[in-house]
């Protein structure tokens, strides 16, 4: 009798500190084209988790980040859903996709970046399952035990899941990127009979071109606040955030008195980001946008204004008036 | 026209900061100054707006939550909302309400209320989840649009503009459908106060959870809310240049 007691005790431990009878499945981003990076972060938050992960990639044409993922370390299998009824990606038809993935290989745990597509198809997965999601995950703890921010990042919750089936949503900041490169994954095709849910159409996207680096992963970020005072006065951060390498952002500010579009928005609503050095220039720091880029490595900011609360997050501060500060900063670096 | 059905949920104000307990349980709400939800009051200006474009007959809203939830039904109907719904919820049994128990509760009421267009905001600024509409289109298996920037309601069908990473996108989606709404779809009114006379008439129907055979069993166990990490305190630097050195210094250029 003591010895089945010591067996258990030693088979829950087993299940819990290594992940043995763990498998998660990672719902990959990609545009067709490459892999949206955001889904590297989410594999290293499921390689967190231990056990077997495989990647779903789902989309009109999956070729290509289906042989990146193939050669990401630590993946065990890249399941293919390549089919028209994937144009655009519909949420819909994706929530049926990846619930018959699941129903067929019964997975413990569900993870997708939470970007806009991870943040729509998540929840809507978790209802179909009778689960209750967690979103934007900044931590990992055990395998049913993770750590969010709540209230604009104002507080940081621990909270523990209860459901049979975890399925989380993982905010790309808080986990380093796997590699691509040296693993050598399955390439499995899925079938994709009964997704056509037909319940919504896609009728067109459009993105904002630009040559600078995209914005939740860049390393640098050059932001423009309601100091902008225009659009045409954001040139001067695009011409500080070239001689940098840098995306360029805006506070909501900035968005709603529409000197800048808003995909640029920085903030609780928006993207948030931690890049190595962040800039805000002519933002006076609200604490919505706080919990956007509070956990960028260096602070920088420039406002004319000492009393601004952005002084208080600062690392380094700058009080001077930002059309004079910021092109002679372009000029000098 | 459409039944239109919002849904509003009250939390702190957004612009009071925040304090955390000291036996880490929670954050203090007793005393604090609480609003309707942002996101929501966009979500009861586009449902207004369809019914005064005669695009809606009737517009309901509901709110999930202990006794002073009324406040955000009364702004909402001060707002031009029709009816409102109080599905009462209080003590531990709200600490650990969470979407999944919500949209289960707007997924009743929506059947119950023969409800065409669910219009939620796309988050509460308290729980930062992110997760009603989606999940209660889950329940519905009811068409979904997140993060509208622009609604337009068709005969059978809604066409939405939404706000993606890197720019926007417009789907289609079948009737009945549910969008959530991003800060960009309008500018939410104010209420006059003729308006929020006229709102104390309006009625408010009373629920419970039990009332609607939904089950609140907690699916979480909160263990602990914290402070987040403080930043260490920065310098003000005198100059451009100084500013410069500091970030080659630094590496960063």
């Amino acid at each position: 009798m003591l010895s089945r007691r010591i067996g258990k005790q030693f088979c829950g431990h087993f299940k819990g500190s290594f992940g043995r009878f763990q498998s998660t499945l990672v719902v990959a981003e990609h545009n067709n084209e490459t892999l949206t990076p955001i889904t590297q972060n989410t594999i290293t938050a499921a390689k967190n988790l231990g056990g077997n992960i495989s990647v779903l990639v789902a989309g009109t044409k999956c070729g290509p980040a289906a042989e990146a993922l193939s050669k990401t370390d630590g993946i065990t299998k890249v399941l293919v859903a390549e089919s028209d009824i994937f144009k655009g990606l519909t949420v819909e038809n994706l929530t049926a996709l990846i619930v018959a993935t699941q129903n067929k290989n019964k997975y413990t745990h569900i993870l997708a970046g939470a970007s806009t597509l991870g943040k729509t198809v998540i929840p809507r997965v978790a209802a179909k399952l009778d689960v209750s999601p967690i979103s934007d995950v900044i931590g990992i703890k055990s395998t049913d035990t993770f750590i969010r921010s709540i209230y604009a990042g104002n507080a940081i919750q621990t909270i523990q899941a209860n459901d049979p089936i975890k399925i989380l949503s993982i905010r790309g900041t808080s986990f380093e990127p796997a590699t691509l490169g040296s693993g050598s994954a399955t390439i499995e095709k899925v079938p994709v009979e009964g997704c056509d849910t037909q319940l919504s159409e896609f009728v067109s996207q459009e993105l904002s071109k630009s040559d600078r680096p995209e914005l939740t992963s860049a390393k640098v970020v050059v932001s423009g606040g309601r100091g902008m005072k225009s659009s045409d006065n954001f040139k001067i951060l695009f011409d500080l955030a070239d001689k940098l390498n840098a995306a360029v952002g805006a506070s909501r500010a900035a968005v709603d008195a529409g000197y800048a579009p808003s995909h640029f928005l920085v903030g609780q609503t928006g993207s948030i980001i931690a890049p190595d050095l962040y800039i805000a220039v002519g933002i006076s720091g609200a604490i919505q946008h706080l919990a956007g880029m509070k956990d960028s490595k260096t602070i920088v900011a420039i406002n004319k204004d000492p009393e601004a609360p952005i002084f208080q997050v600062a690392d380094y501060g700058l009080v001077e008036d930002l059309f004079k500060a910021v092109p002679e900063m372009t000029g000098k670096l | 026209m459409a039944r239109v059905l919002v849904g509003v949920k009250r939390v702190i104000d957004y612009a009071v900061k925040i304090r955390v307990k000291p036996d880490k349980t929670g954050v203090v709400t007793d005393g604090v100054k609480h609003s309707m939800n942002p996101f929501d009051e966009i979500a009861v200006e586009e449902a207004v707006r369809l019914k005064e474009k005669k695009l809606a007959s009737e517009i309901i809203a509901i709110t999930c939550g202990p006794a002073q939830s009324q406040e955000a039904l009364r702004t909402a109907l001060a707002m031009g909302v029709d009816k409102g719904i109080h599905v009462e919820v209080s003590g531990p049994e709200y600490e650990t309400l969470q979407p999944i128990h919500v949209s289960k509760i707007l997924a009743k009421i929506a059947q119950n209320e023969k409800i065409d267009l669910i219009i939620l905001g796309k988050q509460a600024i308290d729980d930062d989840s992110n997760q009603t509409a989606q999940m209660t289109s889950g329940f519905l298996d009811w068409s979904l649009a997140t993060f509208a920037s622009k609604i337009e309601k068709g005969e059978k069908d809604v066409t939405v503009t939404r706000d993606i990473d890197g720019g926007h996108e417009v789907v289609t989606l079948k009737l009945p459908a549910i969008v959530s709404a991003d800060l960009r779809l309008n500018e939410p009114r104010y209420a006059t106060l003729p308006n929020i006379m006229k709102a104390k008439k309006k009625p408010i129907q009373k629920l419970s959870p039990k009332d609607l055979g939904v089950d609140t069993t907690p699916r979480i166990k909160i263990i602990s809310v914290e402070d987040p990490p403080t930043r260490q305190a920065g310098q003000i630097v005198p100059d451009v240049d100084t500013l410069i050195a500091k970030l080659k210094e630094k590496g960063h250029c």
